[in-house]
């Protein structure tokens, strides 16, 4: 077993007790469950819960990404004290923390489904949308690293994370609708491909949207994403993205680790 | 054996090590005192490898501190806060060192029943009270038996009798021929502890040498007052 996979083993124990984990799994379970129960059929379920993970997860991962950093940063300085090398320290400590929230997502919302009957659409849709999580959980968990590394003063690092969900969550398309009201007689493609591939949840809107096939919930940049690519090498580019959108903050982070005087 | 030679360090704009040159003894107890922000803390995380140096080295055991993190098989730390994974518990802390450390000494955690912790072992280490946490932080430092042991501040926290018991492991490491480099601002504790002095002031050696020769050259019977003497002189 590797030093990362031994950090891991006891991470992934320390994270899974934790209060903040159970209450974001059952969270999901809840959440899950309720629309399923009284909101008609598991497609529509599938569509209310595509917008809740899409909101929840980056927020939930950044401020416990860093908050966890932060908390870890005495603990960190004993294990980097042990004849351990920090690349693999950073691998331990980020997939001590992406995989138990992997995995309280993946189980708050697959347990409520899988008591149920599901078509093989919805079935299909549904793993879409827990990999889009997933996706999001190890994305935004790399953001939190880079934040909480670089900046020493956790009120300022945890103020940080939070504007970042809310221009990423938030802002951020009321920016492109602007963009696009503004430049209206321009041809706008190729720009507004570009400024969604630049932001993790509008990816992880058109992979799940373009599984739907509802053009109309999918707004001008969704519209313009299928025209240009069409379903298949739509969702293909976007996810391809989305997995840039993993790597680089976590390469980031590692050579942050790396570097940094502690 | 640990050789410092030309080690400079810079936060910023502010030096904290100023082209340090000092040898710290094997099978000694060497302290490292100073004002506040003479540089301490920075040389010990140095000597760990958890800070770099801008220039100069550090070799210990013959081995330059650099990427290489297999010189630390023979270190044991022991940090001024003692915070650990809320959730875990101390023999789980115990087992994840063992892990970490494959091939190296056996772990020996006879503290734990010096410091009479064997009831607190399996709870989650979030429910102990910080002088609890603080006698688990020294139970890791002598864990593997390691030839170099670095305490920062190691009686912050500690009740008179695990402080006793501490103080009593430092010097029967000694008498093993380990080497202890220890950063206090207790000088009755120092007084009773350290060999050997390393005065830093400014980011410079103000004095290196035994602590015999330090109250000789400062005219003074204890500690406490020569190191007085010495910050008094690098103020004047």
């Amino acid at each position: 077993m590797s030093a990362a996979s031994r950090i891991v083993k006891y991470e992934v124990s320390d994270v899974i007790r934790s209060r903040w984990l159970l209450g974001y799994t059952g969270f999901f379970l809840l959440a899950t469950e309720g629309l399923l129960r009284f909101g008609g059929d598991p497609a529509r379920a599938l569509v209310d819960l595509t917008n809740v993970v899409l909101l929840v997860i980056p927020l939930v991962t950044i401020v416990f990404g860093t908050m966890y950093l932060y908390s870890a940063r005495e603990f960190i300085e004993l294990l980097l004290a042990q004849p351990v090398g920090r690349p693999q320290l950073f691998a331990g400590l980020y997939l001590g923390l992406t995989l138990p929230l992997s995995g309280g997502f993946v189980a708050g919302v697959g347990i409520p489904f899988a008591a149920r009957p599901l078509n093989g659409a919805n079935g299909g849709t549904l793993l879409a949308l827990l990999a889009v999580g997933v996706a999001l959980t190890f994305a935004f968990t790399g953001l939190a690293f880079v934040i909480a590394l670089r900046c020493d003063d956790r009120v300022k690092g945890l103020g940080i994370a939070i504007a970042a969900w809310a221009v990423m969550a938030i802002v951020y398309d009321a920016l492109v609708l602007v963009l696009a009201t503004m430049f209206a007689n321009y041809p706008l493609e190729r720009p507004m491909l570009a400024l969604m591939v630049a932001n993790p949840i509008d990816l992880g809107r058109i992979v799940l949207l373009l599984r739907f096939d509802i053009s109309a919930l999918m707004g001008y940049t969704g519209a313009v994403f299928k025209q240009f690519f069409g379903t298949g090498s739509g969702m293909a580019v976007a996810a391809a993205a989305l997995l840039g959108w993993i790597a680089v903050p976590a390469l980031l982070g590692a050579r942050t680790f790396r570097r940094k005087d502690f | 054996m640990i050789e410092i030679t030309g080690l400079s360090k810079r936060f910023g704009r502010q030096h904290v090590l100023c082209g340090l040159d000092v040898t710290i003894r094997r099978g000694r107890v060497t302290a490292i005192v100073g004002p506040n922000a003479a540089g301490k803390t920075t040389l010990i995380k140095m000597m760990l490898g958890l800070a770099r140096p801008d220039a100069g080295t550090i070799r210990i055991g013959g081995r330059v501190v650099g990427e290489d993190p297999s010189y630390r098989a023979d270190i044991g730390y022991m940090p001024q806060i003692a915070r650990f994974p809320d959730n875990l518990s101390a023999a789980e802390l115990i087992a994840m060192l063992s892990d970490l450390r494959t091939g190296g000494n056996a772990p020996n955690a006879d503290l734990v029943e010096r410091f009479d912790l064997g009831a607190h072992l399996t709870k989650p280490l979030h429910t102990l009270s910080g002088g609890t946490r603080q006698k688990v932080n020294a139970v890791l430092a002598f864990l593997f038996q390691p030839g170099l042991i670095v305490l920062d501040e190691p009686s912050a926290g500690l009740d008179p009798v695990a402080s006793s018991v501490l103080k009593d492991r430092i010097l029967e490491e000694r008498g093993a021929g380990r080497t202890v480099v220890l950063a206090s601002h207790l000088m009755t504790e120092l007084d009773e502890l350290a060999d050997d002095i390393v005065f830093l002031n400014d980011g410079k050696v103000g004095y290196a040498g035994t602590t015999h020769a330090l109250k000789l050259q400062t005219a003074q019977l204890s500690l406490e007052r020569a190191i007085a003497r010495m910050m008094l002189r690098g103020a004047a």
